[in-house]
C-alpha cells in the first residue's frame, strides 16, 4: 500500500505540474479558471489517497470543503466572464 | 496482500492515471472547448475511483458516508461548472480550433442542415 501511495502521489504531482503550466500559459481567462478548478480537484484526489493510505477519516471534511470551494469559484468566475460580454 | 487491499490499490492507480490523462488533455488540446471536455470528464472519473477506493478502506461508517456524499457532489457539480464556463467563453468570443467542422451557434450555420 505504501508503494501504491507513492506511485499515485507521483502521478498527481506530474498532473499538478501540467495544470500549473496551463495556468501560466493559458491564452484566455477561462483556460486558467478550468486549470485552477482541476488543480483543486487534484488536491481532493491527493487527500483521498492519503485517507486510503492511513485508513483514517481525519481529513475528509477538508476534502468536502475543497470540492465545494472549487465548484463555487468556477461558477462565480463563469458568471463574471458572462457578465463582461453584455454591458 | 488481501483481496480488498488489491482492489483498493487497483482503484487508486486507475483513478490517478485518469487524473494524469486529464492533465495531459488540458495541456495538449488546442482549443478551450476540447480542453474543458477533456478536463471535466476524465477528472470526474478519477475522483470517483479514488473515492471508491477510500470508501472501501475506511473503518467507520460515517467516514464512508462522507465519501459517498463527496462522490454525489462531484457528479452533480462537475458538468454544471464545465457547461457554465463553456457558455460564458463562447459568448465572450473565445476562438474555436481551426479544425472545427461545424459551429451550430455561428453566423453561417443553417438550422439542422449539415
Amino acid at each position: 500500500m505504501e508503494i501504491v501511495a507513492v506511485i499515485c502521489h507521483t502521478m498527481l504531482a506530474l498532473s499538478a505540474l501540467l495544470y500549473v503550466a496551463r495556468v501560466a500559459f493559458g491564452p484566455s481567462l477561462a483556460d486558467r479558471v478550468i486549470a485552477l478548478d482541476c488543480l483543486l480537484i487534484t488536491g481532493v484526489v491527493a487527500i483521498g489517497v492519503e485517507a486510503t493510505r492511513t485508513r483514517s477519516g481525519t481529513y475528509l471534511d477538508v476534502l468536502l470543503v475543497v470540492a465545494l470551494v472549487a465548484f463555487i469559484g468556477t461558477t462565480a468566475v463563469a458568471r463574471f466572464i458572462e457578465r463582461q460580454s453584455q454591458p | 496482500m488481501s483481496i480488498g487491499e488489491a482492489a483498493t490499490s487497483l482503484a487508486l492507480l486507475t483513478g490517478c492515471v485518469f487524473v494524469l490523462l486529464a492533465a495531459l488533455g488540458l495541456w495538449r488540446f488546442d482549443d478551450l472547448y476540447s480542453r474543458i471536455h477533456a478536463a471535466t470528464k476524465a477528472i470526474t472519473l478519477g475522483v470517483l475511483l479514488v473515492i471508491v477506493a477510500a470508501a472501501l478502506r475506511m473503518t467507520h461508517l460515517d467516514d464512508t458516508l462522507k465519501l459517498i456524499l463527496a462522490a454525489i457532489f462531484q457528479l452533480l457539480t462537475a458538468p454544471v461548472s464545465g457547461h457554465m464556463l463553456g457558455r460564458a467563453a463562447y459568448w465572450v468570443g473565445t476562438p474555436l480550433s481551426p479544425h472545427t467542422v461545424v459551429d451550430q451557434l455561428g453566423p453561417g450555420a443553417d438550422d439542422g442542415e449539415m
